[in-house]
């Protein structure tokens, strides 16, 4: 009897594990419904906004509390995407979660961690055309739409006028061989051979000098349409990582590990283009706030960043990444979550009003053109690029993620010189994508 | 005169005493009484994730639905198909070699110059003691603007002596985990502390006996003192060999802050920065899981670094256990 029951026993040992460390409850299928006005609910919202940024937040919060009286919000502040993670892991997710993760959106979608928006959009009828496609593109996963943008990150190049006249030089690089060239003739090295001013700083993983942000401008794609990694047969990615050796190769290895491990922390006053150490950077549009708060006196200018020489047409884009917001697996008050959440992606003025607070750049079109945003000829650059047509993201993907890092991994590696072969080493960099891939996601 | 007492019969005044069996019932279920909030302990934050782990290990899994069971591929990815996972078990591999052997060697050597001085001990027991008391974040920020290759003092200090090209440190691959082993030896004191105590607790007469005998310093040392304080000694390089298979927090706020993209809110773009050459296996372990989702994978690095430690403490707790029969290492 004994012997018979252990098989029995096993199996539902078995089953409560597996019950017991998966989370349960789906999101729900449909649209939670707005709580009525004389019902009272406090909703929770957990993003890493600190300081300053947390503030400009916490005043739209509170325009929002004054539109519905009746729903109080809770913002905390400093919660990382592990956090709310984690909270979703153990059931005590908050109502609303704000993510600057925008490359783990497709895990967000594909895993359930975040609500499909779907229903409450189809619901209420929001005009999603009001947003340019590449913001689209990067808040939805395969048609899942489980977050929405909340602001853009958009790059462009930064440049410094002071060092420019100096050298004579009138307008900013259009090229990426202009930008080569304008670089060496602003690079001033020290007597000792180390550099003092570096033109453009070619080191991949220094501050936003990131794969993700230069792939557009050789029109590198990331994945082949059935969802493989093209970093072997894109001939955009061989291009790009040609030039940045061109450039380090140039520099030397050394001289620009030196220069980069002095050059000051990227959100820090210490920055080296704040400081006149850098004449040009690829950066985002929070740049304007960083250099007004920290060197207000930096004379410096805003472009597009430079497109390949092949590739001219492109000139007027960039990348864009952004801020997402959405309804966690488990919130408690979905119904007035979605309230918020839709009132701040989809109100003109509150947009505009966080994005004053932020200097980050609006996700409507309406928001975009609205003339109570506060946009210096600096800034309107980087409005300018988030309405041209070529404006790209980086795909929705479970592995986009890990993509980037090996990307990255493999760029240090071939800018030190560790790759014989860059067509091979490409191969093999697209097989690990891959093989990675086949381990978890869907 | 002496006063009789008529003692009631024994049946009426006590129970009949318990059979052995139930005695020992009853006493057994006391024990378990008194243990149960350690068993409780022990089975939910140690077996149950144990065996969670385990399971896990054999599943493709998210942590948010339930997982799909792959038998054995999570495993033969990692051992034949992940070059990141090899780089970053070397890298933890060599934190084991070296951390372990030059923090037991430091903190010996620390003991016993202090075990020696004859005034101010208390002071400088608490300087050398005090670094352990640092957060590790903070220590490790400190650490990495302290030694920065262009405007730290301790290369300007090397080139104020004539050493023309200083090491780069937390930015160059090749010594960023040199970098991390000195951190972590300039936060030896709490191995210090109990070598100190092992040191000040051998019999004086041992050494009075060896002199003697006509032994030297070293010759005491060799004979007296290491014999005496083995099962410490052991002990302490238990601890080192933890303490490197789970090396995470330095190496991940080190790498970060050098490559000059720490955020305020703590995210780090940029683990394992330069080149991975500070990307430990726990490090990995955490960024496939919780970054990349692959739980499952995550799992079989845990249940792989899992078995390493036990084998490792297995194997030493051997040898302390003989040391401590013989009173001398083997």
């Amino acid at each position: 009897m004994g012997t018979s029951r252990r098989p029995a026993l096993l199996a539902v040992a078995a089953g409560l594990l597996v019950a017991a460390c998966t989370t349960g409850g789906a999101g729900g299928g449909g649209a939670a419904p707005a709580p009525r006005s004389d019902e009272q609910v406090t909703v929770s919202v957990w993003s890493n906004f600190a300081d300053r940024e947390l503030a400009a937040l916490n005043r739209v919060l509170d325009g929002f509390h004054a539109k519905h009286p009746n729903i109080t919000v809770r913002s905390e502040g400093s919660q990382d995407d592990d956090k709310i993670l984690q909270s979703i892991r153990g059931g005590t997710a908050p109502d609303v979660a704000i993510s600057f993760s925008t490359d783990q959106l497709g895990q967000y979608c594909s895993t359930g961690a975040w609500q499909n928006l779907g229903p409450y959009l189809e619901r209420d009828k929001v005009d999603l055309d009001q947003i340019p496609k590449a913001v689209r593109d990067y808040t939805e996963y395969r048609g899942t739409r489980c977050a929405m943008p909340l602001l853009a990150d958009v790059y462009g190049l930064y440049y410094n006028k002071e060092l420019f006249a100096k050298a004579g030089i009138t307008s900013p690089p259009r090229t990426l061989s202009e930008l080569t060239d304008i670089a060496k003739r602003l690079t001033v090295f020290n007597p000792d051979g180390s550099i003092q001013v570096a033109g453009f700083v070619p080191t991949i993983n220094f501050y936003n000098h990131r794969p993700q942000m230069l792939a557009p401008h050789w029109n590198a794609r990331w994945q082949k349409p059935d969802g493989s990694s093209a970093l072997a047969s894109d001939p955009g990615w061989k291009e790009m990582f040609t030039w940045l050796k061109e450039l380090v190769d140039f520099y030397g290895r050394d001289r620009l590990a030196k220069f980069t491990a002095s050059a000051g922390q990227q959100y820090s006053a210490d920055n080296a283009f704040q400081q006149g150490r850098v004449a040009m950077m690829i950066d985002g549009e929070y740049r304007t706030a960083f250099v007004s708060q920290y060197s207000p006196n930096l004379a410096y200018g805003t472009a597009p960043f430079p497109v390949a020489d092949s590739r001219q047409n492109l000139h007027g884009t960039g990348y864009a990444t952004g801020t997402i917001i959405g309804i966690p697996r488990g919130a408690k008050n979905a119904g007035a979550a979605w309230e918020l959440v839709k009132h701040l992606t989809t109100d003109t003025d509150a947009l505009v009003e966080l994005s004053n607070g932020l200097k980050n750049v609006p996700t409507t079109r309406d928001a975009l053109r609205s003339p109570k945003l506060q946009a210096d000829e600096n800034f309107q650059t980087f409005t300018k690029i988030s309405e041209s047509p070529n404006l790209a993201s980086s795909p929705s993907s479970p592995t986009l993620a890990s993509a980037v890092k090996f990307t990255e991994d493999f760029a240090t590696r071939w800018l030190n010189g560790e790759v014989a072969n860059l067509d091979e080493g490409l191969a093999a960099l697209a097989k690990q994508i891959d093989d990675n891939a086949a381990l978890g996601g869907k | 005169m002496t006063a009789t007492v008529e003692r009631a019969p024994a049946a009426s005044a006590a129970p009949p005493p318990l059979p052995r069996r139930r005695r020992r019932g009853r006493h057994r279920l006391v024990v378990l009484g008194f243990l149960a909030p350690a068993l409780l302990g022990f089975g939910l934050f140690f077996c149950y994730p144990l065996v969670a782990t385990v399971f896990f290990s054999f599943t493709r899994s998210d942590g948010l639905n339930p997982p799909e069971w792959v038998g054995l591929r999570n495993y033969v990815h990692l051992l034949t198909g992940d070059p990141v996972a090899r780089t970053a078990a070397y890298n933890t591999l060599w934190m084991v070699v070296v951390l372990t052997t030059l923090r037991v060697v430091f903190a010996l050597g620390t003991a016993s110059v202090l075990a020696r001085l004859r005034s101010g001990v208390g002071f400088f027991r608490t300087v050398f003691y005090l670094p352990a008391l640092a957060p590790p974040v903070a220590a490790t920020l400190a650490f990495v603007f302290l030694f920065n290759p262009g405007t730290g003092p301790v290369n300007a200090g090397l080139r104020a002596i004539g050493i023309d090209s200083p090491p780069g440190w937390f930015t160059d691959p090749a010594w960023a985990k040199p970098s991390l082993t000195l951190l972590m030896l300039w936060c030896s004191g709490e191995l210090m502390i109990i070598i100190l105590a092992a040191l000040l607790d051998v019999p004086t007469e041992l050494y009075e006996a060896a002199a003697l005998d006509g032994a030297g310093p070293w010759s005491r040392f060799r004979h007296v003192t290491l014999p005496s304080i083995a099962p410490v000694l052991l002990f302490g390089v238990v601890n080192s060999v933890i303490l490197s298979l789970q090396f995470f927090t330095q190496a991940v706020v080190g790498g970060s802050v050098a490559s000059g993209a720490a955020e305020v809110a703590g995210h780090s773009k940029n683990v394992g920065w330069p080149g991975n050459s500070t990307l430990t296996f726990p490090a990995w372990l955490y960024q496939q899981g919780f970054r990349y989702f692959n739980m499952g994978y995550a799992a079989a690095m845990c249940t792989l670094l899992f078995l390493v430690s036990f084998a490792c403490t297995v194997v030493l707790i051997r040898r302390m256990r003989s040391a401590a029969g013989t009173g001398e290492a083997r």
